[in-house]
């Protein structure tokens, strides 16, 4: 195949674009690609969003991406699409965490070595969420008690894990 | 109070040069990102979409709680200079995206400018606190207050799992990045720089230079972060970055000892060499005078020069700087022009001590 911009190439950059749903497929030679700059993004301007799409293994120059074959994954609340979020590496808005969902656990696991909040939980909101966490914060002190044989600081944890846990029924 | 004074006046209150191991710590910023649930992001905001967020954590702003802490004041991007942008990120106060790329940006600055709220930057907000020296958990105690004051009346993007949802993924979990500003003169000297470097970044944290990502480390003046957000505590997160710095901030005061004992001549010279081109010289630029600023500093850490003060070489550190050095001649200003002007303010704020 020649290149669709010169025609005399030939074309060795397959590129599939997809804006608001809408795929549009290049193909063209390096020379041309290089001249038509802005519109592929990522050639010229190296950034930290080029850094993060390249952990999200958004790379569109070697693979096609998977959203091409079926519908694309996107945040019904603000219509970011998970390839849209690739590129530029930032989210649209809160409900993006939810519908990108669980694609978005190796990615969190590649920059923090983790995919679960352990911090501070909101104090009016947070209510019954605050002490689950406190929970969850208990019940790992108490493993790490028994592991190390400290069974009198175990037990007082213990007490407390059940105290927790009434309150929490409670509520 | 008038919002001049933030752009006219070179000190904040990072800037006193006091507080525990300001030897070598310059300061301590710690900044927390939040989002309200109910509005886009920064990214996708329309202007009155961004309008709104400002109103809303302005109204906050006026609220008993957070006037008792210091009252705020609210400057909109839109209605600076960019000279006059370009002084507030010198000095720190906001980031050079709210200067340059946010849709209605603002900051709500407090009167010691220790506190700045950058409202739509890359997240709705973005309260930042800035102290002298090293004061990691008092950080964390003032910004974690504030914090608690917009929960009370904002409803945050808050998510069980990914705790507090922020545009960029780096942010998710905590919100928290926390850094400490430090002068390693001695540790760059001995060669041993590098390698500690190396080791920090096997350890979730960074380091970049004194104007944040990308920029180079001036003036011997190295910025150590957390990089790490999400699956770790804020007292975890502060504790890991605390005790990494305070072991650098050993291995400094190490190489300084070694410096005096074993190549004392070589140091006073170099020292005294720097400190009287400041104080003759009559064009610099603005990495030499960093270098050179930064040998002054060590002289007085080591007690060799009397005559100059930490206040003094920080803020120096601010008002030789390109933007500030311009916006006080009330004009722009070519290179040439600008490395004779610096030369003459710190010839002047020398020979004043």
């Amino acid at each position: 195949m020649n290149c669709e911009e010169c025609g005399k190439r030939p074309a060795t950059l397959h590129l599939t674009k997809i804006v608001n749903g809408e795929k549009t497929e290049y193909h063209i030679c390096e020379h041309c690609a290089q001249e038509k700059g802005d519109v592929f993004a990522g050639f010229h301007n190296f950034s930290i969003n080029n850094l993060l799409s390249g952990l999200l293994h958004f790379d569109p120059m070697t693979k096609k991406s998977q959203e091409t074959a079926q519908k694309p994954l996107r945040c019904e609340t603000c219509g970011l699409t998970y390839a849209q979020f690739s590129k530029s590496g930032r989210f649209g808005c809160s409900d993006c965490y939810t519908f990108l969902g669980d694609r978005l656990d190796p990615l969190f696991r590649r920059i923090h070595g983790n995919t679960q909040h352990m911090g501070k939980v909101p104090e009016r909101t947070g209510g019954q969420l605050k002490l689950r966490k406190e929970l969850e914060q208990l019940k790992s002190a108490l493993q790490r008690y028994v592991a190390s044989e400290e069974f009198e600081k175990a037990a007082e944890i213990r007490d407390r894990i059940r105290a927790l846990e009434q309150k929490i029924a409670q509520s | 109070m008038s919002q001049q004074k933030f752009m006219q006046n070179p000190w904040s209150n990072w800037m006193k040069g006091e507080g525990p191991d300001s030897d070598i710590v310059i300061s301590t910023r710690l900044r927390i990102a939040r989002n309200l649930r109910q509005h886009p992001f920064p990214l996708l905001a329309t202007d009155s979409q961004a309008e709104e967020v400002v109103k809303k954590v302005a109204e906050v702003s006026k609220v008993e709680a957070m006037k008792n802490r210091s009252p705020l004041q609210l400057i909109q991007m839109d209605q600076l200079s960019p000279l006059e942008k370009r002084v507030l990120v010198e000095k720190h106060l906001i980031s050079p995206h709210l200067a340059e790329e946010s849709r209605k940006g603002a900051v709500l600055l407090s009167e010691d400018e220790s506190v700045s709220i950058m409202v739509n930057e890359e997240d709705h907000i973005r309260i930042q606190v800035l102290l002298p020296g090293f004061q990691l958990n008092e950080a964390w105690e003032i910004g974690t207050k504030i914090d608690d004051v917009f929960e009370k009346h904002l409803t945050y993007a808050f998510d069980e799992k990914r705790g507090y949802l922020t545009s960029c993924p780096t942010n998710v979990g905590t919100g928290i990045r926390a850094s400490v500003m430090l002068h390693l003169p001695a540790l760059v000297m001995t060669q041993q720089i590098n390698r500690i470097l190396q080791a920090i970044n096997q350890v979730g944290l960074v380091v970049r230079g004194i104007y944040g990502e990308g920029s180079e480390a001036l003036g011997n003046l190295f910025q150590l972060s957390n990089q790490v957000t999400l699956g770790m505590s804020e007292a975890d997160i502060l504790s890991n970055l605390y005790s990494v710095a305070r072991q650098i901030i050993e291995q400094e005061r190490v190489a300084r000892r070694y410096l005096m004992e074993h190549s004392r001549v070589d140091l006073e010279d170099r020292i005294f060499r720097s400190y009287g081109i400041l104080r003759y010289a009559r064009t610099m630029e603005s990495k030499e005078a960093s270098q050179r600023l930064s040998d002054v500093r060590l002289g007085l850490d080591l007690g060799l020069i009397k005559n100059v003060s930490h206040q003094l070489l920080n803020e120096l550190l601010v008002t030789t700087q390109p933007g500030f050095l311009q916006h006080r001649a009330g004009q722009k200003l070519t290179p040439e022009q600008r490395d004779e002007r610096r030369a003459r303010l710190i010839r002047e704020r020398l020979s004043a001590h």
